[in-house]
């Protein structure tokens, strides 16, 4: 055999198509198989081939060796090229262009090339020369002429490789510094079948489907060399002949290759997508566009509005309509603002435009943000649906997905910019609403939004002076409650409600009860303490004076004051009536005249029992709290110790209730938070007295006031005690034994004020309950009207 | 099928006109024009209420040969007469940027829905003409995305 002297690039293509032929790697290539297929594919006539095989030696060895494919393949590029076929012309003829092998048979060869090719990677594998990786417009170039596909392929040289690999990208030195790579790679990828827009643009789609090798190059930015038919050739529709044209070329060969079946091509291309993609962006290009984009918008995740992005691209000078075209192509989710993703996309078509690539029509997919891989996307026809829109995971993070919480247009729209959410944030119905709560401070408590439920929890000289006016009654201005009226009961009232209120505040379950066991003055009081104690809360202008703080207990959070809105709640209806029957009087139970009437009867002792009877019964119908009842049956049959017994588990008002009933409530206001500690106190002992903890210390004005009664109490629990119910009660207070007969007397005016008291809280209660629900509503009809006017505000 | 597709703009000059068969357009240019004064008409006849999606609909049914108009509303009698019928379909965005689409409504009888979701259609695409940060309010469309929109409304509603 003839020495073989092959060039770089036949070296290359010819050691690839023996592998491709060699396909059980064994170094010999039978007869048939590939071989045949190759050379039927050479469209040579048979005896030609013959000819050739007999030349080569195949026939005498019955084999394929490397060196006989390799002359085997030189023979056929002779033939192709009408040289006669003669050992000697294997190298006598001077640059012979590449076999070309065509027809359907390239594509499995092309494909199987191509893979091998991919596998390969690179030149390495070769034996041979590894050309160096001819500049990305090199490898395009070869496109058009194809008849000088030898020194052309040799520049371009990494074609043998494989079609599809590409190679290496140099890295642009600036992306403006790319020549019009061409489209010769869509010339390249034409042959690929790609359903093109056309034939313009097909040639274009394919190769952005990752074509074969060196048209990829177009993401490659060495600059081509002059090749520029490529735009006639770009022009020409793929078709067969130009695939026989094409091998001429590297990337003919590549093109051979890749010609073919959609799915070969797609494999291909899927394969070399990655390589070869025309408009895959390089990392140094991409770099460079990040910069860029950094530039405009520091955050990477953020977005580049519309005007800065038109700014931006306007100076590349590019037409309006060309640049208004990119946009339509890179702005993926229509949102008028540029991802990163987007912005490289753009930018990148800039660039290719400027470098005399024509847009195309669609996003090419490595332009595309997506979330998925582009291998995964395999998607010919360049914009995949299924893309999605977050940055694809090789590129940058996904800038839009985080951005883009909803994926339907109306959202990319909403979101123009970040403003949008901003605005929304900052408009948020919580915000305003809070601010709205936090805001109530009305100057007329009746007709503004009170805020109802804060107590103060801390003693303040306002709270004090309000009790101390509240007391005089000088200032029952105190819309809220209609217990203004009883301007002395007032000010015990409100003492009494405070403490009360406070003492049924705590009495979680049952604060109510204990509250409509007040009497009613304290009561009233209570309510008009709680109420002015929840304006004061907010506003402590008010003319009101404010309640007492609230014991410095646990239960004396607001979840007190809650607790005493429930109650009011629940015996709003009845409270608020007899609230209304007697405004600053007794609450509307009959209570009030009953109240003073067990109280009164209270002294009857013995018939304590039975006034509390005659009064509790009295009081239940009207009273939604049976358990207050019961409670005050409880009361009524075991005095005040059995209030307290079964109240202070419940509700320690008991105390208060006693404390209110000592007409001193006027030294109850006065010493509010004294009172409270000794109610506390008081309550304490009595409480622990009936073998329960206080729930709710005693209001402590009433307390205070009570700071006697505490000492009756004692008393007062004794004298319960003597109705044996409260037999367990004295047992646990040891004070209580003490002078039974003494403090009769004393434990029922403890009672009877505690009753008002009671009644008063309890009215205060419901009237604070009444304004809560006024104000909730309020803040309800605003928040809707918030809600009415917002979507406004955003359109 | 639409056979004549326009954007009108709020001063009532076309952003975007187009109609197939390309020729006669100047007669679908007229056609256009007048459909412009009922749409106003029925614009201030709506009032404060939301633009419908179909604000319009005209029961301008005229034969193509002979290029008449006859502003009647459906009249029975037309249909016999004349073979083809085009019915003008209307609707306002919220930025009084109107459209207008003439369908040929011989082949088939397109329901109002279809016109509605066509509508809709293109109305999305020219909000993301609108996008376009290198569109200026007012221009000539010239996007692409919306000609081949327009063109897929064209052919495919046939």
């Amino acid at each position: 055999m003839e020495g073989l002297t092959l060039s770089d690039a036949e070296q290359k293509y010819y050691s690839d198509l023996f592998s491709y032929c060699d396909i059980e790697s064994t170094k010999k290539v039978a007869a048939n198989g590939r071989v045949l297929e190759l050379f039927r594919a050479a469209q040579l006539p048979n005896d030609v081939v013959l000819q050739i095989m007999e030349l080569c030696g195949a026939t005498r060895l019955g084999y394929f060796g490397r060196s006989q494919f390799y002359i085997a393949l030189k023979l056929v590029a002779v033939a192709q090229s009408g040289f006669p076929l003669r050992v000697e012309s294997i190298n006598t003829v001077k640059d012979l262009p590449l076999p070309r092998f065509v027809a359907s048979k390239n594509e499995q060869e092309s494909r199987h090339a191509a893979s091998y090719s991919s596998d390969s990677e690179n030149q390495g594998s070769y034996s041979g020369v590894i050309p160096p990786p001819p500049g990305r417009g090199q490898v395009k170039k070869g496109s058009v002429s194809h008849d000088t596909v030898q020194p052309r392929t040799s520049a371009d040289q990494q074609e043998p490789a494989s079609p599809v690999v590409s190679p290496q990208q140099s890295p642009p030195t600036s992306p403006h510094t790319w020549r019009k790579h061409s489209r010769h790679p869509s010339g390249g990828n034409s042959e690929r079948p790609l359903a093109g827009p056309g034939p313009f643009w097909s040639p274009f789609g394919e190769a952005q489907s990752g074509s074969s090798a060196g048209d990829a190059v177009w993401s490659g930015h060495s600059p081509p060399p002059p090749q520029e038919t490529w735009v006639s050739f770009a022009d020409t529709p793929p078709t067969s002949t130009l695939l026989t044209m094409h091998p001429a070329s590297v990337q003919d060969q590549t093109t051979v290759r890749t010609v073919a079946s959609a799915t070969a091509a797609n494999e291909i291309r899927r394969q070399s997508s990655s390589y070869d993609d025309p408009w895959k962006i390089t990392d140094e290009q991409r770099q460079y566009y990040v910069n860029q984009f950094k530039t405009i918008q520091p955050d990477l995740n953020g977005f580049i509005p519309g005007s800065a992005a038109k700014e931006f691209f306007t100076k590349s000078k590019l037409p309006i309509l060309e640049l208004s075209h990119i946009w339509e192509l890179s702005d993926f989710d229509k949102d008028g603002a540029l991802t990163l993703d987007e912005f490289c996309a753009a930018f990148h078509l800039v660039v290719a435009r400027k470098n005399g690539y024509d847009l195309p029509e669609k996003l090419p997919e490595s332009l595309m943000p997506k979330l998925i891989d582009l291998e995964d996307s395999a998607d010919v026809g360049d914009q995949p649906g299924e893309v999605g829109y977050s940055g694809s995971p090789a590129e940058a993070p996904p800038s839009k997905s985080p951005s883009m919480p909803s994926l339907n247009q109306t959202w990319p729209e909403l979101n123009q910019s970040s403003e949008w959410e901003t605005f929304s944030e900052r408009s948020s119905s919580s915000q305003t609403l809070t601010q709205f709560d936090s805001n109530i401070a009305p100057a007329d408590p009746d007709t503004a939004i009170v805020h109802p439920v804060p107590i103060r929890m801390t003693p303040s000289k306002i709270h004090m002076q309000e009790m101390e006016l509240k007391r005089t009654g000088s200032d029952h201005t105190n819309p809220t409650s209609p217990l203004l009226v009883k301007t002395s009961d007032l000010s015990e009232e409100s003492k009494i409600n405070s403490s009360v209120k406070f003492a049924s505040g705590n009495t979680v379950a049952d604060g109510y009860s204990s509250s409509d066991s007040f009497t009613s003055d304290p009561e009233q009081i209570g309510n008009n303490v709680t109420h002015q104690r929840s304006h004061s809360g907010t506003s402590p202008d008010n003319t009101a004076p404010p309640p007492p703080p609230p014991r410095p207990q646990p239960s004396h959070s607001r979840s007190s004051s809650l607790d005493m809105n429930r109650t009011f709640a629940v015996t709003t209806g009845q409270q608020q009536a007899g609230v209304v029957a007697h405004p600053p009087a007794v609450p509307p139970r009959p209570q009030p005249s009953q109240a003073p009437g067990p109280v009164v009867h209270r002294p009857v002792d013995a018939d304590g029992l039975i006034t509390h009877t005659s009064t509790s019964p009295q009081q239940i119908p009207e009273q939604p709290n049976f358990a207050d009842f019961s409670q005050f049956e409880v009361f009524a049959a075991s005095n005040v110790n059995e209030e307290q017994d079964d109240e202070a588990e419940k509700h320690p008002e008991v105390l208060p209730v006693e404390k209110a009933s000592d007409p001193a409530s006027s030294l109850r206001v006065a010493k509010t938070d004294s009172k409270i500690e000794e109610k506390t106190a008081a309550s304490v002992p009595a409480n622990v007295s009936k073998g329960t903890t206080p729930l709710a210390p005693p209001p402590k004005p009433v307390r205070r006031r009570l700071k006697s009664e505490d000492e009756l109490r004692p008393e007062v629990d004794e004298h319960t005690q003597k109705t044996g119910v409260l037999a367990a009660v004295l047992a646990s207070q040891p004070s209580i034994p003490r002078s039974v007969g003494k403090d009769k007397k004393a434990i029922q005016a403890s009672i009877r004020r505690n009753k008002e008291t009671n009644t008063v809280l309890a009215r205060l209660n419901s009237e604070l309950q009444q304004q809560l629900k006024d104000v909730l509503e309020e803040r309800i009809s605003l928040e809707v009207q918030l809600e009415q006017l917002r979507p406004f505000s955003h359109l | 099928m639409a056979v004549c597709v326009a954007v009108i703009a709020k001063e009532n000059y076309p952003l975007y006109i187009r109609s197939i068969p390309t020729e006669n357009e100047l007669k679908f240019h007229y056609m256009v024009h007048t459909s412009l004064d009922v749409v106003d008409e029925k614009i201030s006849a709506m009032g404060k209420a939301l633009v419908d999606q179909r604000e319009l609909y005209l029961g301008l049914l005229y034969p193509t040969e002979d290029y008449k108009v006859y502003p009647s509303h459906q009249s029975p009698c037309v249909e016999s007469t004349f073979p083809n019928q085009l019915c003008r379909y209307g609707y306002v965005t919220n930025s009084k940027v109107k459209f207008v689409m003439v369908v040929d409504s011989s082949n088939t009888a397109l329901r109002d829905n279809e016109i509605r979701s066509m509508f809709r259609k293109l109305h999305n695409s020219y909000t993301d003409v609108m996008c376009n940060p290198f569109y200026n309010p007012g221009d000539r469309i010239h996007s692409r995305a919306f000609d081949s929109m327009v063109t897929s409304m064209m052919i495919q509603v046939c």
